[in-house]
């Protein structure tokens, strides 16, 4: 266990990770609502106006399009820039942005152009916001050939993969969790870095893979945790990223347990879990002893009452039911 | 006439005075652009370029008139209506041509097309085919210049029917605020599509009489004149310069064509047609060459250079080989591939 002087929230790791950046290169800057003074509306970005002040740190107006598309400019123009769209929910306000321009740019010019922007979000349930501020979306990035796209799940990994999103040459749509804001772990060391794609075993098991991303992977570790009581060994994967798509970890880690469940927060219908289960009967069909199972979130808009929206999301009890069905078979 | 306000800009009367040699040259300039689009409709109706084409025939002296007042080093963004701009920025007929033909040759090495001509290489950053998607583009190309300290500024060709999308309205919002150095330019030929602007848009002049609201500086410039354009752009292009924001131009133009590919544009009225092509760009072009005293001979001569120019420019591109079809995995990414998995 670190001492308290190494434990860092994963909101401070948020803006922890671009300060470095912003440090370290001069071409990046940041915009977005309220990300300036006020410190971003889940202070993601406490410290980083009184840092580096309103040439580096820049207040837009309510204007999602313009955010994205200005970003988007100064980014084929030699800047590097990190804009913050407040909730991922309002990626639909500027879904152009994301779906049309950004991710085609390079391509439909023959490469002329390039793109090196990180768009910032809070996305995912948790905090009882209700149907347009809790959605998590990421599966809505994922239907783009263009955009890369890392979720982190701990407060050194935002670091890390805060630092290769900048650094890339490529544009990056980085998935904070709400649900995770106010969680604790070790802080990184200066010059941490995570490339992009790179999955982590985080608990290693014999009877079972768990493959979570950002907020279901501290879920998938406690019900791994539950289910060791059973006498039941669950590995769990971090993804991280969702592209690239660590592939090669996932087909490992089943190799080693012959079976795979996918917990994963936005809805089972279009979810990103469909896309690695697709790729695992392809290509690990005969690394399987039972089905794959896949624990999402349920085809509904995301409820406001607790009560409710844990009936939609995946939750420990959930996936520990999932679990055992699949070790029964 | 820099009119600060709604519906105060009357046409500009200053004749900032243009030499004959340089007004040659952009009368040459523009007739290049008309006989490549031409060549490009007759190629279109060959069967030879395939999906779409929007021709910018009756709009020269927008894209040339501009590029004339700029910077080697600024940066230009067009909507899918865009081959003038990617030619006044000094990309080849060759190269342009290629691309609509699919050729790997192409400004885009055949993956952009028509819609999407781009000569990075020359500031001139894309054709964008989702309307006023590159409004803010161009202000953020315009915040890039700001932050490096280049004095460079940023330009965004937009059509009428532009005006009237949310970006429009988002990117003059925060340009006025962050006072960029942007123009924002309207080629406002009276249809948005096959709808009269009139129809569908709440004031009489849909760029020029919304800059008001964003506290902007707006003026109206008759956009098939060469060197109205040429001296308006420079005025507004100094203003964003010296660190005074924004513009918005409204240039009245018209096209030749129809809205796309094979559109008659029988929505016209016969009359409207003709009072335009009666102002063609290159007849207005010519009359002010007449009257700066340039020999009828050094005209035609110029002519005669055009008509060689595109006539090679249509043998080449047809004689290009097409992309290697391996191409098509390419780009995606920075590194080059297409990767998207390990």
């Amino acid at each position: 266990m670190a001492d308290q002087a190494d434990v860092i929230t994963y909101r401070e790791a948020v803006a922890e990770g671009i300060a470095r950046e912003l440090r370290r290169d001069p071409s990046v800057v940041c915009l977005g609502e309220d990300i300036g003074a006020a410190g971003g509306v889940f202070k993601t970005t406490q410290g980083l106006f009184a840092e580096f002040g309103k040439e580096r740190i820049w207040d837009t107006p309510i204007s999602e399009q313009a955010i994205l598309g200005v970003a988007m400019g100064a980014a084929m123009t030699g800047m590097r820039p990190v804009a913050e769209i407040m909730f991922s929910d309002f990626f639909a306000c500027c879904w152009d942005y994301l779906a049309n321009e950004i991710p085609k740019m390079r391509y439909m010019t023959g490469g002329q152009v390039m793109v090196p922007l990180v768009v910032r979000t809070a996305n995912g349930g948790g905090l009882g916001f209700g149907a347009q501020h809790s959605q998590a979306v990421e599966n809505w990035a994922l239907a783009i050939p263009g955009l890369k796209i890392a979720a982190p799940s701990t407060p050194a990994d935002v670091i890390g993969l805060m630092a290769a999103a900048i650094r890339s040459d490529d544009p990056v749509v980085f998935f904070e969790h709400k649900g995770l804001f106010a969680s604790k772990g070790p802080a990184a060391p200066e010059g941490h870095l995570v490339e992009l794609g790179r999955a982590a075993v985080v608990r290693e098991g014999s009877d079972v893979t768990l493959v979570g991303l950002a907020a279901t992977v501290p879920l998938a570790l406690a019900a791994a945790g539950r289910l060791a009581e059973d006498g039941i060994s669950a590995e769990v994967v971090d993804l991280r990223c969702l592209v690239p798509l660590d592939m090669a970890a996932v087909l490992e880690s089943v190799r080693r347990t012959s079976r795979l469940v996918i917990v994963e927060e936005n809805p089972y219908q279009g979810g990103w879990g469909g896309t690695v289960a697709s790729v695992v009967a392809d290509e690990g069909f005969e690394l399987l002893d039972a089905p794959v199972r896949r624990v999402a979130a349920a085809c509904v808009p995301l409820p406001f009452a607790e009560v409710l929206e844990q009936q939609v999301i995946p939750t420990v009890d959930t996936v520990t039911a999932a679990v055992r069905a699949l070790t029964a078979y | 006439m820099t009119a600060a306000g709604a519906g105060t800009g009357a046409q500009t009367g200053v004749d900032a005075g243009i030499s004959a040699q340089e007004l040659l040259g952009l009368y040459e300039q523009m007739a290049v652009i008309r006989g490549t689009e031409k060549a490009a409709h007759d190629l279109f109706l060959a069967g030879l370029v395939k999906g779409t084409t929007h021709l910018a025939a009756g709009h020269e002296a927008v894209a040339v008139g501009a590029s004339a007042a700029l910077r080697p080093d600024d940066y230009v963004f067009a909507t899918y209506r865009g081959h003038h701009h990617a030619m006044a920025r000094g990309a080849s007929p060759t190269e342009c041509l290629a691309e609509l033909m699919s050729k790997g040759t192409g400004l885009c090495r055949a993956k952009g097309g028509s819609m999407h001509l781009t000569k990075a290489s020359a500031g001139m950053l894309g054709s964008y085919a989702i309307v006023g998607a590159h409004l803010p583009l161009a202000a953020g190309a315009a915040w890039s210049a700001r932050l490096r300290g280049s004095g460079q500024v940023a330009v965004a060709f937009f059509g009428d029917g532009a005006t009237n999308i949310g970006a429009f309205h988002e990117a003059l919002n925060l340009a006025a605020v962050w006072k960029l150095p942007v123009l924002f330019i309207c080629e406002n030929n009276l249809y948005m599509e096959y709808t009269p602007i009139g129809d569908v848009t709440a004031v009489a002049n849909p760029a020029a009489d919304r800059a008001a609201g964003y506290r902007l500086p707006a003026e109206i410039v008759d956009g098939n004149d060469v060197v109205l354009v040429r001296d308006a752009v420079a005025r507004a292009a100094d203003r964003a310069r010296s660190g005074a924001g924004p513009t918005v131009l409204e240039a009245k133009t018209y096209r030749h064509f129809g809205h796309s590919r094979t559109d008659p544009a029988s929505y016209r009225p016969a009359e409207e047609v003709e009072q335009w092509l009666s102002r063609d760009p290159l007849d207005l072009a010519r009359a002010r060459l007449g009257a700066l005293g340039v020999p009828a001979e050094s005209v035609a001569a110029a002519d005669e250079r055009v008509t060689r120019i595109v006539q090679e420019a249509v043998a080449e591109a047809k004689a290009a080989p097409g992309p290697d079809p391996a191409e098509a995995l390419t780009d995606v990414w920075a590194d080059g591939g297409s990767a998207w998995r390990t």
